[in-house]
């Protein structure tokens, strides 16, 4: 017994652990999500964190050793966001055709999610690097680290803020959707996929690409877009506020 | 091997918006440089052919990349105790605000044309 405890201590310090429980939970969750019918409720992201962070804490595993391991995975979200051009790239007769409208609706979208996230955190009372932190939450995690750092946030804060915001719109999109009766057309699922990837990033551009091929275009599409939008225009406006 | 090209392309495109934006202090990430510099290089087959394969991986398991960063919540437990249901609270409320402007634009902004035959057998029990 005494042997097991100890090979457990010396596996859970090597970056082996923390990059191997990553892989096999989230393959673990992506076939229980398959299995189930790719339900929004079933999201193998969030069904994956919450064991990774449960786990760690029961067995008492500090972050930092985890994420000696679990940082290979972190890095590909560089080469990730550079590789958005490709779904840009494909579209861009549509972008060259649409691009007022898309443009315009990237616009608000990000407005009214920024500025929502903004004045409700400031009516709650929440602290301010809190509030601040809130601000990129719909941009993509490692960019809305970066905004938040030029804005004086918690970097780390707006990152989870961000992984949070695109699991609610994974998970909220269809019903949301369903509800203002948004049709299931093809300028409706352009529309569907477009909102998701505006709001919800990469979450909601994988939610989008599972349910409809154009839904999950529009999406990537968004995504690029509202990076381009954010990285430019929200450290823009908080130098002008302050 | 032409994966690994692509990688090796996506990681000198970031390598050069970092460049750029640590250089020139610009207000957008290297990534995201990196980014729109690649939707220049992408006229090139010698870059294209490459890329679209890596490019296809990643974005396919691009939610995988989120879970590092998700469990980093479990360092945040004092916050999220002292005031995790308003920031719950403001994080929904403001997703939903967000998808449902940006769909309604959208929506109401499409060309009335687009697709009017598909639309026809869904708007039927309505009518």
């Amino acid at each position: 017994m005494p042997k097991f405890v100890e090979l457990w201590v010396y596996l859970s310090a090597t970056p082996l652990f923390g990059l191997t429980a990553t892989l096999v939970v989230y393959v673990l969750a992506q076939a229980m999500y398959a299995r189930l019918g790719q339900p929004p409720w079933a999201n193998p992201v969030l069904w994956t964190v919450v064991c990774l962070a449960g786990g760690l804490l029961l067995t008492g595993v500090p972050y930092p050793t985890y994420f000696a391991g679990a940082q290979f995975i972190h890095f590909l979200l560089g080469p990730a966001v550079v590789a958005l051009a490709w779904p840009l790239w494909l579209r861009r007769a549509e972008l060259r055709r649409r691009w007022g409208r898309l443009l315009l609706a990237a616009l608000a979208g990000g407005l009214a999610a920024s500025g929502s996230a903004l004045l409700l955190g400031w009516a709650l009372g929440l602290p301010s690097e809190v509030t601040l932190s809130l601000a990129p939450k719909s941009v993509t995690a490692p960019v809305a680290m970066g905004i938040t750092e030029k804005i004086g946030g918690i970097p780390a804060l707006a990152a989870v803020f961000a992984v949070v915001t695109g699991l609610v719109g994974a998970l909220s999109g269809k019903y949301l959707f369903d509800a203002l009766r948004i049709p299931m057309s093809s300028s409706g699922w352009a529309a569907r996929g477009f909102a998701l990837g505006t709001v919800s990033h990469g979450l909601g551009a994988a939610r989008a690409l599972q349910v409809n091929a154009d839904a999950g275009a529009y999406a990537g599409l968004a995504l690029g877009l509202q990076v381009v939008l954010a990285s430019a225009l929200i450290p823009l406006a908080f130098r002008w506020l302050s | 091997m032409t994966a690994l090209r692509g990688l090796a392309w996506l990681l000198v495109f970031q390598s050069v918006g970092e460049l750029l934006s640590r250089g020139f202090s610009l207000p957008f990430p290297g990534p995201v440089i990196g980014m729109v510099l690649l939707l220049i290089g992408l006229q090139s087959e010698l870059v294209r052919g490459p890329v679209s394969v890596c490019a296809d991986f990643l974005l396919t398991h691009l939610s995988l990349l989120f879970v590092p960063v998700g469990v980093g919540v479990m360092t945040h437990l004092s916050l999220v105790n002292q005031y995790g249901v308003r920031m719950l609270l403001v994080v929904v409320a403001s997703t939903l605000a967000g998808l449902t402007v940006t769909v309604l634009t959208l929506h109401l902004l499409r060309d009335r044309g687009d697709d009017r035959s598909q639309e026809h057998s869904e708007e039927a029990p309505h009518a």
